[in-house]
């Protein structure tokens, strides 16, 4: 596959939200606006072109038997790195997305990459996965939380541009599994096609 | 009262996959059938009262007198690692019955981001031992109930004729939906 093949291919034909459907915890619970959906995309990026690019370092040196511990101890050390980072730099966001940070531990695109993509390619090529997975779920994650927020509460990126409140339902949990189910059919419609 | 309070809440008002969204992947991936979801939900249960105890402790007595929290997202993940494994190992030479019945559920639940996300969120509400494992407990019932009642339901949608484009997850996310709608009448509930 060719470099930008790597970095497109998360967009729409290995989609990790839509096609792969990896990852679906952080997808619903932090997309309440595109801002957050765009945060948290970003976030997971981070934690998965770093553990892509040491795992493809380190994967022939790890016996077999251990390697799913070892992976996600390497995950886990970049998700503290994460969490220490933006708690220094960028405490609010932190706060927003709370428990969803540390959670990208046990996030299945990440360990699903490592699994599938950076064991067994160069370390070159599987950053380049890294970005491409990222940018896709980042994609996904912003355009969920993008129509929360204009349905539920009249605004896109925080700029409001209706008067009153919108639908509060979209806002909390049930919007987030109705949001995401038609998108998904969307995306199978405009797929097929 | 406080632990009923803790209960119910944890049950109906902050039910772990339809308010707080976590542990949707198993939830979505076993719930075809009524009773390999009644069986994860058995074995979701048992791990995350044990790890939510362990982690507790392990928090309390390790890692904070040594100042050590910012470690807990890795210890806590090595942990459940291992105690899945154990527990897989224990039950196995125990009770070869129940093992059987939780058996290939059992590997499956390390990548269950409940059992991480109830042992972070006890740590994070401050609660006591007690308290941690009535929360923990009464939290993976919760899975359950949302998971028995999804799974009930998407055996009839199986049979029921939906537009091609919305087939398999996207149908299940719609009902899932719906379903998170009823439970937000409970909201008022604590």
């Amino acid at each position: 596959m060719s470099k930008f093949g790597l970095i497109t291919k998360g967009l729409i034909k290995e989609n990790p939200t839509f096609v792969l459907v990896l990852g679906m915890c952080p997808t619903l619970a932090t997309t309440t606006s595109a801002m957050n959906g765009l945060e948290m995309g970003l976030a997971t990026m981070f934690v998965l072109i770093l553990s892509n690019i040491v795992i493809s370092l380190i994967a022939p040196a790890v016996p077999d038997k251990v390697h799913i511990p070892v992976y996600i101890v390497v995950i886990a050390t970049f998700v503290t790195v994460l969490q220490l980072l933006m708690q220094a730099y960028v405490p609010d966001v932190y706060a927003t997305l709370g428990l969803f940070i540390p959670l990208i531990v046990v996030n299945c695109i990440v360990l699903g990459r490592a699994e599938a993509f950076a064991n067994k390619n160069s370390v070159a090529d599987s950053a380049l996965d890294g970005i491409g997975i990222g940018l896709g779920f980042t994609l996904s994650l912003t355009v969920i939380g993008l129509v929360r927020e204009i349905l539920g509460s009249g605004s896109a990126f925080g700029f409001k541009f209706m008067a009153g409140d919108g639908i509060l339902a979209f806002v909390m949990a049930p919007g987030a599994f109705l949001v995401l189910g038609y998108l998904m059919v969307l995306f199978n419609k405009l797929a097929k096609k | 009262m406080e632990y009923v309070l803790i209960i119910i809440s944890a049950i109906f008002v902050n039910n772990v996959v339809l308010s707080q969204f976590l542990g949707i992947c198993p939830f979505l991936g076993v719930s075809n059938k009524l009773s390999t979801a009644t069986g994860m939900s058995g074995a979701v249960c048992f791990v995350i009262t044990l790890a939510t105890v362990v982690t507790f402790l392990l928090n309390k007595y390790l890692l904070v007198p040594f100042g050590l929290e910012f470690l807990q997202t890795i210890a806590f993940i090595l942990v459940i690692a291992a105690l899945v494994q154990m527990v897989e190992i224990v039950l196995k030479k125990i009770s070869p019955s129940l093992y059987q019945a939780l058996g290939i559920f059992l590997p499956l639940i390390t990548t269950n981001c409940a059992v991480l996300g109830v042992a972070l969120s006890v740590v994070q509400k401050d609660f006591n031992l007690a308290q941690a494992t009535v929360y923990a407990f009464a939290t993976s019932l919760g899975y359950g109930v949302a998971m028995i009642l999804f799974a009930g339901i998407r055996e009839h949608l199986a049979q029921s004729d939906v537009p091609e484009a919305f087939k398999g997850l996207p149908i299940a996310f719609i009902t899932v939906s719906i379903m998170a709608m009823a439970f937000l009448g409970f909201a008022g509930l604590v």
